[in-house]
């Protein structure tokens, strides 16, 4: 290991307040180090005001620190343009409002978009809602065998033409990474606009939109150490102008008579109303912080925990690994044969370890592997190797009971 | 169809272990002890046709599903469970609501609060009417139809 676990454990309030728990939920929200809340604080006590609408000066220094924190962001992700970073209030709100918004500008009726097996409903539901019933199609890939995304399926699909490919960075439910690199390239070779659902995978690598070439990145800000109620959708300046804004209102508009509006410039006509500011803030806070840490030490820590996990339920009878420990993002989803993923959690929740079961918002992923639901055991930065060890303890102890 | 004998069969599984498994639940103290018997209640309940697993008798909970069957008897005006779950601790939590709420009249499961018992039991510090394990969504059921 890299770098002091300790002394990063210490950063986490959490984890004081709760010493008896090991969190292995992670991909549901992340803790969050102090600097986000020290930020947080610092501006509901000594700047809050509303952004943009005042000219008083507590006002412009609010719209400073929002602005500021956007700039973060577009930095972060090396967009070329801050008002290529449009706040919402996290990845299921992106994507509802980019559904929406290319309805019409960029998809009619008769268009074809590719998803995967793998999506989380954030990646299905909007899709269901604003685009299927006006004649848009939806194609999948499917899984392969060892339930990663089908390279050779998705370059056939391809040839369907679709006008939108979306795609998830990092299953949630599996933790497989995604070869996003080459779904971008592949994807606009067949003169696809891409979409990546970033709400896992912006925790993992360093994205660079403008290497990767990806037109829409999505991801929620408490999945990055960040709060919640604040996320980011991240397009290029011609494909946001294309989008049609799902929510109207305050500050989206430039002009407003009784019978007409006419929308503001970007980013502002997608922020209808007034946004989470503090939240924005607290993600600029988190994502600086996050840049002062060594990326890829957590990278090779979640690994080699991941690893460990991994190896350990080898050792444990009757357990059925859904995930594989390569190319993995830190997510090692399983089930005990016959028994329901339910009955495994409650047994671990007994024994203090935070995990989730379920279908984890990915209930066709599940169809497809023909499993009921898994318990997902998600891995951060901050877990430690003697945590792995006494989750090991406390699974064989629950596969005991269950098992009697 | 419903078969009605399901009702009296599990009635007759309900009252056996409230007299039964439920002195012993509240004597065992460990709770790996407290999950053995409570993973092993729904054994005892009658066959619960695969058929009657209908979105009607669905109560959804986030992790696992229940099927809550419903009777009133005429006469006596009292209200009947039977139930299946896919989960076996659920399914031993429903049953100790149950125990409690089987056979009672419509004022009688006004009053009721068998949640209490499922804090009396100490089964774990988190086990409660959740959203996630269904109970509260089942207990919201049977009380709607007072
Ligand atoms: C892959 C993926 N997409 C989308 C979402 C939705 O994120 P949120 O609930 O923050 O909107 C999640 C969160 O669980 C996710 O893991």
């Amino acid at each position: 290991m890299n770098f002091d676990l300790s002394a990063l454990r210490q950063e986490f309030p959490f984890f004081s307040a709760h010493p008896e728990w090991i969190y292995l939920d992670n991909a549901a929200t992340l803790h969050k180090p102090q600097a986000v809340f020290d930020a947080m604080n610092e501006f509901y006590r000594s700047q809050n005001s509303n952004v943009h609408r005042s000219a008083h000066g507590l006002s412009q220094q609010a719209t400073t620190a929002f602005e500021t924190a956007r700039t973060t962001v577009a930095q972060f992700l090396n967009a070329r343009f801050s008002h290529e970073i449009i706040w919402t209030s996290g990845t299921t709100a992106g994507f509802n409002q980019l559904v929406f918004g290319l309805m019409g500008p960029v998809l009619q009726s008769g268009d074809r978009v590719l998803i995967s097996s793998m999506e989380h409903h954030a990646n299905i539901v909007p899709w269901h809602i604003h685009a299927l019933p006006f004649g848009v199609e939806l194609d999948v890939v499917p899984l392969t065998a060892d339930h990663r995304f089908d390279m050779a399926a998705f370059e056939e699909l391809l040839q369907l033409k679709p006008k939108v490919v979306s795609i998830s960075h990092v299953s949630n439910a599996l933790g497989h990474i995604q070869q996003v690199a080459d779904i971008v390239r592949l994807a606009k070779a067949a003169g696809a606009i891409v979409v990546l659902d970033g709400a896992q995978g912006i925790v993992w690598q360093r994205i660079d939109v403008q290497a990767l070439d990806v037109d829409f990145y999505l991801f929620s800000g408490h999945k990055l150490y960040g709060p919640t109620g604040i996320g980011v959708l991240y397009g290029k300046t011609r494909y946001l102008a294309l989008l049609r804004p799902l929510l109207g209102g305050g500050e989206m508009i430039k002009t407003v008579s009784f019978t007409q509006s006419s929308w503001n410039d970007l980013p502002y006509r997608l922020e209808a109303g007034t946004p989470n500011i503090a939240a924005a803030v607290g993600l600029g806070a988190a994502i600086l912080w996050l840049q002062q840490q060594d990326l890829t030490a957590f990278q090779q820590h979640k690994t080699a925990l991941v690893q460990r996990f991994y190896d350990g339920c080898k050792q444990i009878p009757l357990l059925d690994l859904l995930s594989g420990p390569t190319t993995n993002a830190g997510i090692v989803a399983l089930n005990l044969k016959n028994e329901h993923p339910a009955d495994l959690a409650t047994l671990l929740d007994q024994q203090n370890i935070a995990v989730r079961a379920g279908t984890h918002c990915a209930m066709p992923l599940f169809n497809t592997m023909n499993v009921k639901g898994s318990v997902r055991f998600s891995f951060a930065c901050y877990n430690s190797f003697d945590e792995v060890d006494r989750t090991l303890a406390a699974l064989t102890t629950a596969v005991e009971l269950l098992s009697e | 169809m419903i078969r009605p004998d399901i009702f009296t069969k599990t009635a007759v599984v309900l009252k056996n272990i409230y007299d039964k498994q439920l002195p012993e639940l509240r004597q065992t103290k460990d709770w790996q002890g407290k999950y053995r018997i409570l993973m092993t209640l729904g054994k005892e309940l009658p066959a619960f046709d695969i058929e009657w697993h209908r979105d009607e008798f669905l109560v959804q909970g986030c992790e696992s599903k229940a099927w809550l069957l419903h009777y009133q008897d005429p006469i006596t005006a009292r209200h009947f469970w039977a139930f299946d779950s896919d989960a076996r601790i659920v399914k031993g939590l429903i049953i100790l609501l149950l125990v409690q709420l089987n056979g009672l009249t419509a004022e009688q499961l006004a009053e009721a609060t068998p949640e209490l018992l499922l804090s009396e039991l100490q089964l774990q510090q988190n086990i409660s009417l959740s959203r996630s394990n269904g109970l509260l969504a089942v207990l919201n059921k049977i009380k709607a139809v007072i």
